[in-house]
């Protein structure tokens, strides 16, 4: 497979998941585990550039497919606008479920560049958060689509 | 201090900005418990009791140590240290010892050299246990027929299974119930719920390279942590580092000591490999340490006019096994009460009993949102009978600034009258309530909470925090504090703090924090004491440290160095601004002039706060934030859905040292509290067995749930708080939950008088009410219990009880 764009070659049991491969083979700390059944949406990752969550998915399946987490949504040293967004609006508090929710709204922003609320609130209904409230997340996904539009 | 309090303004206070650790958290480097990858780490697991009371007879590990790749096994013999983290309550072992009290109490413990050994291993411990009868209700845990879940083991409750009673009066209740001309009288019931912080609990030990033991852990309370593990441990507290790692939301949920933090101490200690121990989610369900089921009853006199003349309240605890924060939580229930309301006679009576099932502790309004549910929701039913607009019955009642409540609580500034002008006026509540079409309804409530708990929870004399400045030769500002920021903010609160007083931007400081080798002591993010008390602390070192530096520049520039003042990164003369210099020169003039730049500042609270009986100690605050709510909402009467339209809030925080994070803190309160009055329960089978330990089950608020929410902050500018801020982040949750209640009231006619206010119940109470009934679920009782003679104490002179 491939991680955040670089070749991975790995040779793992074939019952651990991608999220145990990521965090405990690659060093990819980067996304969380929250429940490890599906329920959280703290583990999500892209996967061919659609949310996955990595908890429940097997290396088996992503042979050949290319993999981003957290760490891959940056371009070298230039944050993404929903990483700057994030921090600028206090969308992240503990921060936790921060990259699942950057990762997701990545792939949204892929998609539909211009998105509206309903549209990202469905995007984002599977990402659990427990501190702020979604708003400032939801403001935050709104600004760095804002910023995108006009960035040349 | 010299002419440079605080209030000088340089930009950074009252400005909207991020956090300054957020890089770390939208990159994914911010380094979780979890996240530490140490070498040679060894996995360690946690064998859980499958029943909810039983006799340990024997523990066979044999088997277990003999697996390959297994490091070691413990059992609770190997720990036999009690603890708690309460010094009244000391009833836990890390490991169960002769009994198990829940089920998922923890009885062995295994280190292997992977996950899959360690659950192995697990599988072949062999314990065998003897059956006890259950105790899993408030009801039976007060039936003296049932068996003992402590019985007289030392340090755990007071007798039966009764943790802990409470039984006061502040001036004469029957006097004033005499003196009413209604009597209002209810009863509650507030179910269990849990924090359910995104994180899961994780633990890291490992023995450093000079042998000595560093504990990294997802923890609110690197301090009483470190207490307790020299405690437990047996080895003095100077050959333990505790490091608190960056915490995936804690809202109270670890803020106790728990089992799988010693666990891990001491298998590192045994094992001489790093331990690494993550619980899972079904895991942290049973670990809890979360709100109280409480059932409650409140009798309130009123005149015509709607004064209050007196208030009797009870309130039964569902304590689970152990005491943990228990015997604060009960007083909590019941101390609160007079802080919003100017109540001239009060009656308290409280029990927390032990039951078989996962000790409850603080959760985000530590025992108050309970007490608050109710007597927001008895007030709307008593404005009802007296012909009084809620608004109006409320106003009537408030609290007064700077004043003593009945009960002895200090209060100082107190925008409560503004807050519930400010949500009445925004949310048009007296266009809609009583007016809105059928389905649709409005309601209101209000709040207070403490801006910290006036006492630490062990008895000393010592700051409650302190912090320590270090400054670079280039002018970097190092600001170091055992205060862990669990997300609410505190890391950034602390570089605000500074930064004002110093002239400089926040982001532009490092911070240090939550390690007991390198900063001094800050008792913990609990109570919402961090911004008024390492606030304080951190202004005191600031201004220190300031001092200092205008001392020197005034020196070299020949001038008073009350002329001189620091701002956007230089030190300038006031009456000639061209004559400053920058604030790295005029860091290398003091270190010159006097060495090392290093201050420190502390934070005590004032004397005074609390008055003299048992019981006093609970609920002094060095100022209570207060709030106010309405909540709109449409309700399907079909399905009995609930839908939150809107929130409005307005708090009172004092000062907002930075309205971002502010609002941030009140939205998530909102949050959370939608979720405990609409759909949260950590409710227990009879056997004592989880109804659904997942968050499949566990419904928490996603997204497409979350109301707007119109924030609205109200500055009162405390006079003892830094900058005049006071708590934000607890007190918001408070009015929420029975704003909904009251305007699901509004809407539909019925009376839910228990939370969660579920579809079902809603659904149950429109049938009654459709049978000619009153529409009203709730109980309908309350237990059998006598609660031990009234302590009788005389009001304060300044309090509404003076003249009764």
């Amino acid at each position: 497979m491939r991680v955040n764009g670089e070749p991975q070659e790995l040779l793992v049991r074939p019952h651990r998941t991608l999220l145990e491969v990521l965090r405990e083979d690659l060093g990819l700390t980067g996304t969380k585990h929250g429940c490890e059944l599906g329920e959280c949406g703290a583990c999500t990752v892209l996967i061919d550039g659609k949310p996955q969550l990595s908890c429940l998915t097997l290396p088996a399946q992503v042979v050949g497919r290319e993999v981003t987490t957290i760490e891959g949504v940056a371009d070298g040293g230039t944050l993404h606008a929903l990483q700057e967004s994030f921090g600028a609006l206090n969308a992240a508090q503990c921060g936790y479920c921060t990259p699942g929710m950057i990762v997701t709204a990545a792939a949204l922003l892929e998609r539909e560049p211009d998105p509206s609320l309903d549209q990202i609130r469905h995007a984002l209904g599977g990402n659990m958060c427990r501190c702020t409230g979604y708003l400032k997340i939801l403001e935050a996904v709104q600004l760095a689509a804002a910023q995108r539009v006009t960035a040349p | 201090m010299s002419g440079l309090a605080a209030g000088r303004g340089h930009g950074a206070v009252g400005r909207p900005a991020g956090r300054v650790d957020s890089h770390g958290q939208v990159t994914g480097r911010a380094v979780y418990a979890d996240d530490l990858m140490l070498p040679r780490t060894v996995i360690a697991k946690l064998l859980r009791s499958p029943h909810a009371h039983a006799r340990i007879i024997g523990i066979d590990t044999a088997a277990a140590a003999a697996l390959p790749g297994v490091q070691a096994v413990l059992v609770g013999t190997d720990l036999p240290v009690k603890y708690g983290i309460l010094p009244v309550s000391q009833d836990e072992n890390a490991l169960a010892i002769d009994k198990v009290r829940y089920v998922g109490e923890p009885v062995a413990a295994v280190a292997a050299v992977d996950p899959e050994t360690a659950d192995a291993a697990l599988a072949l411990i062999e314990v065998e246990y003897e059956r006890l009868p259950d105790v899993t209700s408030i009801e039976a845990a007060l039936d003296p027929t049932q068996p003992l879940i402590h019985g007289d083991d030392e340090g755990a409750g007071i007798g039966a299974n009764v943790d802990r009673e409470a039984s006061l009066e502040f001036g004469d209740v029957d006097e004033g119930f005499a003196l009413a001309d209604h009597i209002q009288e209810d009863t509650f019931f507030f179910q269990g719920n849990t924090h359910a912080a995104l994180e899961p609990h994780a633990t890291v030990a490992s023995l450093g390279d000079d042998g000595r033991l560093t504990v990294w852990s997802s923890t609110q309370v690197p301090h009483y942590l470190h207490r307790i593990l020299a405690k437990v441990l047996e080895i003095p507290a100077g050959q333990i580092r505790v490091i608190a790692t960056a915490v995936g939301g804690g809202f109270g949920g670890k803020t106790d000591i728990f089992s799988h933090e010693i666990v891990a101490a001491r298998l590192a200690l045994t094992t001489g490999r790093p331990v690494k121990i993550t619980l899972t989610r079904e895991d942290v369900f049973y670990a809890h340490r979360g709100r109280h089921p409480v059932l409650m009853w409140v009798r309130t006199g009123f005149t015509a006019d709607g004064r209050i003349t007196a208030m009797s309240f009870r309130s039964y605890l569902d304590g689970g096994a152990y005491g943990s924060y228990g015997a604060a939580s009960l007083l909590y229930t019941g101390q609160l009460q007079t802080t919003t309301y100017s109540i001239p006679r009060y009656r308290f009576q409280g029990v927390r009993v032990f039951t078989n099932k996962p000790p409850c502790g603080p959760k985000r309004g530590h025992g108050t949102p309970q007490p608050r549910f109710a007597i927001e929701v008895h007030l709307d039913k008593a404005a009802a009978a007296l012909g009084i607009d809620p608004v109006t019955l409320r106003r009537r009642n408030l609290v007064k600034p700077f004043s003593h409540t009945v009960n002895h609580l200090r209060v100082t500034s107190c925008g409560l009258a503004e807050c519930l002008d400010a949500v009445v006026a925004a949310s048009s509540f007296a266009d809609k309530h009583t007016l809105l079409p059928a389905g649709r309804g409005i309601g209101l409530a209000v709040g207070a909470y403490l801006s910290g708990a006036g006492f630490p929870i062990y008895f000393n004399d010592m700051p409650q925090s302190e912090v320590m400045l270090k400054v670079d030769r280039g002018g970097g500002v190092t600001v170091f504090s055992m205060a862990a920021d669990c997300g609410q903010g505190s890391t950034t609160m602390l570089a605000t703090v500074v930064a004002e007083v110093l002239g400089l931007e926040p982001a532009d400081l490092a911070v240090v924090t939550a390690d007991t080798d390198l900063t001094p002591i800050d008792l913990g993010s609990y109570s919402s004491r961090v911004t008024f008390m390492a606030g304080n602390a951190a202004l005191e070192a600031a201004q220190r440290l300031l001092e200092e530096i205008l001392e020197a520049v005034a020196a070299e520039l020949g001038v008073d160095p009350d002329l001189l003042s620091a701002e956007d990164g230089s030190i300038i003369v006031d009456d000639n601004p061209d004559k400053g210099v920058t604030w790295a020169e005029a860091v290398q003039l003091a270190m010159a002039r006097s060495g090392a730049l290093v201050t420190s500042g502390s934070y005590k609270t004032p004397q005074g706060l609390a008055g003299r009986y048992r019981g006093a100690g609970v609920g002094p605050t060095p100022a209570y934030s207060y709030t106010a709510c309405v909540a709109e909402v449409t309700c399907d009467p079909d399905t009995g859905f609930v839908t939150v339209d809107q929130v409005w809030m307005a708090h009172d925080i004092g000062k907002a040292l930075n309205p971002l994070l502010s609002i941030g803190q009140i939205e998530g309160s909102v949050h959370m509290a939608l979720g405990e009055v609409l759909m949260e329960e950590q409710a227990f089978l009879r056997n004592g067995l989880h109804r659904g330990p997942s968050l499949l089950e566990y419904k928490i608020p996603t997204i497409l749930e979350m109301p707007p929410v119109q924030s609205i902050i109200i500055e009162t500018e405390d006079p003892e708080g830094p900058f005049g801020a006071k708590e934000v982040g607890q007190g918001a949750l408070l009015p929420v939950i029975p704003a909904v209640v009251n305007a699901v009231h509004d809407a539909l006619g019925i009376r839910v008088d228990e939370i969660p206010l579920r579809p079902d119940t809603v659904v149950t109470a429109l049938a009654d009410l459709a049978k000619g009934g009153s529409g009203r679920v709730g109980p309908t009782s309350l237990p059998d219990h006598e609660f031990p003679p009234l302590f009788r104490v005389e009001p304060p002179a300044d309090s509404p009880g003076a003249a009764s």
